[in-house]
């Protein structure tokens, strides 16, 4: 089930005033069950390639492959591209409509026009995938927190069964404890269903600890495209594009530069541990 | 798709017209319009193209830009356009099946035709030079005598100018709030009408959420910068009278007496 | 007397059902006894719904408090007739970037507070002078603000409230719907308008690296005031923290768990150079 980006431009506001290239001759290849993540700082082009995933934006050029089809033909059904590719905005707010979490919960299935039954069987099984408390479902979704709105957000999306799950910064304004449950339950749901998940976040420090493969975007162009090791072994040149690096590569370049013998290819706590540890031991 | 739309297009340039108060162009564009319904000669036609074809040059916003807003009355034109030629009666000109066409007609129409869009023009003239800031400036300063038959021009002027601020973050929030629709399937295209107002729901809850959220976030950040209504409240951009203006003042009494001077001796 | 005070501050939100029977007292605030020194930097931490918005909203007499008492430079916010005075005291600057700027243009916004208290027409306009620079915003004077990023608009408001010339300025998680360069610009305008202009900041958060620099930290939990201190003091007790639905530092953090691991550092290291330097002595 893989998407494959050819070549893809988008140009905003073509011939005004305020012409944007958006996106500069994007080649990407989204693989079954990766966890990925994408980072780059506001205006990098971010939002506008992961809305090219599910068909919400079309390509000025360039092509786009879901299994091999191409997303632009006319025969090509584009409602159940995007009830397979599920993309799940930033602000859960602006979905949440229906009078309890389970009726919206529902609204993505019957979309789909499934039976009601099998509508509300695959709300249950989403909102269960979520960790959401069974009796809340009946609350109203604007009486929730931030964290119980932004997983109903989730399982809205989950509940069309899509194949691959596009999460645009879901820890946005919730507490360090609201984040870590959040990304949490996302790596589960990943590992237990081997979804393919793509992660939008500002948090360097999250998606080292969490994603398998890191694409950044930098003015509308993919910079780098590799494992977040890789990635963060250029924290000079992602300082130039406006990001950084989590904390620990800073402290163990710091470290190395004062000659102590750690290997600065390190990007969450639990390794930097490990690293010093080794060092202290053999010194 | 919804950011195509633009709200009070102001054209800016440092022209003299730009230049002018807001009180001054808000008076002036009504004198303007109703000179347009005071004479019915060729002669008037001829003074009021003169005295438009001066403000647009002296304005310095291209023709085209003004002729845009033209596209939104096309349908109007030709309504009126039609009723008036076939329904005058007077001197038959052609006749084709139960169709007239009189001589009268032509002519009232025609007349009507130029009146409509020298208004649109006239108008649009007025919103292309003027911040809608300004617009609300000079209208609550114009209607500031009514303050005391007890009409709350303040509250109204300030109304129109946070309506003015917040519509396109609403109009972006519409599309963002559309998208993450379409992307939970939903369908604002197909369908009938009452499915079509029915697929609205998801859509229109949402977003009035999101717009009382805001009122009152902008409620309680207005009270805590002190805001307490009109009394009292001192002005950063206080409208003042420059000679521009008395000359503009100068120059529309002269082109409304020489309309109605035309109208009476013709 | 310090420039805000409280003590044993009470405050219930009361839901009522549509009869107007009370249906819920939720006590959002509990007996909480504060004191900010002028000119300080104070940090006030806790998780979304831990009441310290609720609290913030009290210093600037949005909210009167149920029980107990609260002075704003000595002045009790139940006097109705000190409310202006108390207002022009101690700005408030909000989450939402775009719910707070009234103006349609960046320099008439700023001018907005000053109008409403009367200030004479040329002294306006050297306020919101003033005020814009404090910010680093005067090149944006003529700016429509919806075109602004984030940062941007937040600069926009906080000069909205120096050209009110308050004594204090508190801020109500002003970076939670910012990106992590929004947050800098915030975080850097505000440290400096502390440190040059000798205004008191009372910044309401819960991003745990914004506090670093802060005078005194208070940290909140159900309504009630858990811990307070220097920022060494609060983040030296990682566990209680977590506790909170907070978490620490990176570099916190990793100096934490190398101490439990036998490295001996000092308690609180809150910057990478400390750790650094602490390792480098030891290795």
């Amino acid at each position: 089930m893989s998407i494959i980006l050819d070549k893809v431009n988008y140009i905003y506001g073509s011939e005004t005033a305020y012409e944007l290239h958006a996106l500069k001759d994007i080649n990407l290849v989204i693989e079954d069950g990766q966890f990925i993540g994408i980072i780059g700082h506001t205006g990098s082009g971010k939002s506008t390639l992961i809305q090219h995933f599910n068909g919400l934006i079309k390509p000025t050029s360039g092509s786009i492959y879901y299994n091999g089809e191409d997303i632009s033909d006319s025969d090509f059904n584009k409602k159940k591209l995007r009830s397979k590719v599920g993309l799940v905005f930033q602000y859960p707010e602006h979905q949440l409509f229906e009078v309890n979490v389970f009726e919206d919960v529902c609204f993505g299935p019957r979309n789909l026009g499934l039976s009601e039954k099998e509508a509300q069987l695959r709300a249950y099984e989403a909102l269960k995938m979520v960790g959401f408390e069974e009796d809340l479902f009946y609350q109203s979704p604007f009486e929730l927190s931030g964290g119980q709105k932004r997983r109903v957000a989730i399982a809205g999306v989950l509940a069309m069964k899509p194949d691959i799950l596009i999460l645009d910064e879901p820890t946005a304004g919730l507490d360090p404890k609201g984040r870590d449950e959040i990304l949490e339950q996302i790596k589960t749901l990943h590992e237990t269903t081997n979804m393919t998940v793509i992660l939008v976040s500002h948090s360097m420090e999250d998606v080292a600890k969490y994603v398998d493969r890191l694409i950044v975007m930098n003015q509308g162009e993919v910079k780098y495209d590799d494992t977040p090791k890789e990635v963060f072994g250029h924290y000079l040149e992602l300082e130039e594009m406006g990001l950084a690096a989590p904390q620990v590569t800073y402290i163990m370049n710091r470290l190395r530069e004062k000659n102590i013998p750690v290997n600065v290819n390190v990007t969450t706590i639990e390794e930097a541990k490990e690293e010093i540890l080794r060092v202290f031991k053999n010194r | 798709m919804i950011r195509d739309i633009t709200i009070g297009q102001y054209y800016p340039k440092d022209s003299v017209i730009h230049k002018l108060d807001p009180r001054t162009k808000l008076v002036g564009t009504l004198a303007y319009i109703i000179s347009l319904f005071l004479f019915n000669n060729f002669l008037g036609y001829i003074v009021v193209t003169l005295f438009l074809v001066g403000v647009i040059k002296a304005s310095q916003v291209p023709f085209r830009f003004i002729i845009k807003g033209l596209k939104a009355i096309i349908m109007l034109l030709m309504i009126t356009v039609l009723f008036n030629l076939f329904l005058t009666k007077g001197t038959p000109l052609v006749e084709f099946w139960i169709f007239t066409i009189t001589k009268e007609g032509l002519r009232i129409s025609l007349f009507m035709a130029i009146r409509l869009i020298y208004l649109i023009i006239g108008s649009s003239m007025m919103t292309l030079t003027t911040t809608p800031n300004q617009l609300t400036d000079g209208l609550e300063s114009l209607l500031g005598p009514l303050k005391k038959i007890k009409v709350p021009v303040h509250e109204i002027a300030m109304m129109m100018s946070i309506a003015l601020r917040f519509i396109p973050i609403l109009l972006e929030e519409t599309d963002k709030i559309m998208k993450a629709q379409i992307a939970r399937g939903a369908d604002f295209e197909s369908g009938n009408l009452v499915k079509k107002a029915k697929s609205l729901v998801p859509l229109l809850v949402p977003l009035f959420i999101s717009a009382f959220r805001r009122a009152n976030d902008l409620a309680m950040a207005m009270e805590a910068r002190c805001y307490s209504g009109g009394e009292g409240r001192t002005k950063m951009k206080p409208l003042l009278y420059q000679v521009n203006d008395y000359r503009a003042y100068a120059i529309f009494v002269l082109y409304f007496a020489a309309i109605i001077a035309m109208e009476i001796v013709l | 007397m310090g420039i805000i005070k409280s003590k044993n501050l009470v405050f219930e939100y009361i839901r009522r059902d549509e009869e107007g029977n009370v249906e819920a007292i939720n006590r959002a605030v509990n007996e909480v006894n504060i004191e900010i020194k002028q000119g300080d930097f104070v940090a006030i931490l806790g998780h979304n719904g831990s009441g310290k918005s609720t609290l913030a909203k009290h210093m600037n007499a949005i909210l009167q408090p149920t029980e107990g008492d609260i002075w704003i430079d000595g002045k009790d916010t139940k006097d109705i007739d000190q409310l202006w005075e108390i207002r022009k005291t101690a700005g408030m600057v909000f989450q939402n970037p775009d719910n707070q700027i009234i103006g349609t243009v960046v320099e008439e916004d700023v001018g907005f507070g000053p109008e409403n208290i009367g200030i004479p027409t040329p002294q306006i306009w050297e306020r919101v002078e003033k005020g814009l620079k404090a910010v680093n915003m005067l090149s944006f004077r003529k700016h429509s603000p919806n075109k602004l990023s984030g940062g941007q608009k937040q600069r926009v408001a906080i000069a909205g409230i120096v050209a009110m010339q308050p004594k204090c300025i508190v801020l109500d998680e002003p970076t939670a719907m910012l990106d992590p360069n929004g947050r800098k610009e915030v975080i850097d305008t505000i440290t400096r308008l502390n440190k040059e202009e000798g205004v008191t900041v009372i910044l309401i958060t819960h991003y745990m690296e914004e506090v670093i620099g802060a005078d005194k930290v208070y940290v909140m939990d159900q309504g009630s005031v858990v811990m307070e201190g220097t920022p060494k003091e609060i983040f030296s007790r990682v566990d209680e923290l977590k506790q909170y639905r907070l978490d620490v530092p990176q570099v916190t953090l990793l100096a934490e768990e190398l101490k439990e691991s036998g490295v001996s550092l000092s308690d609180g290291i809150l910057t990478i150079d400390e750790l650094v330097n602490e390792i480098c002595q030891l290795y």
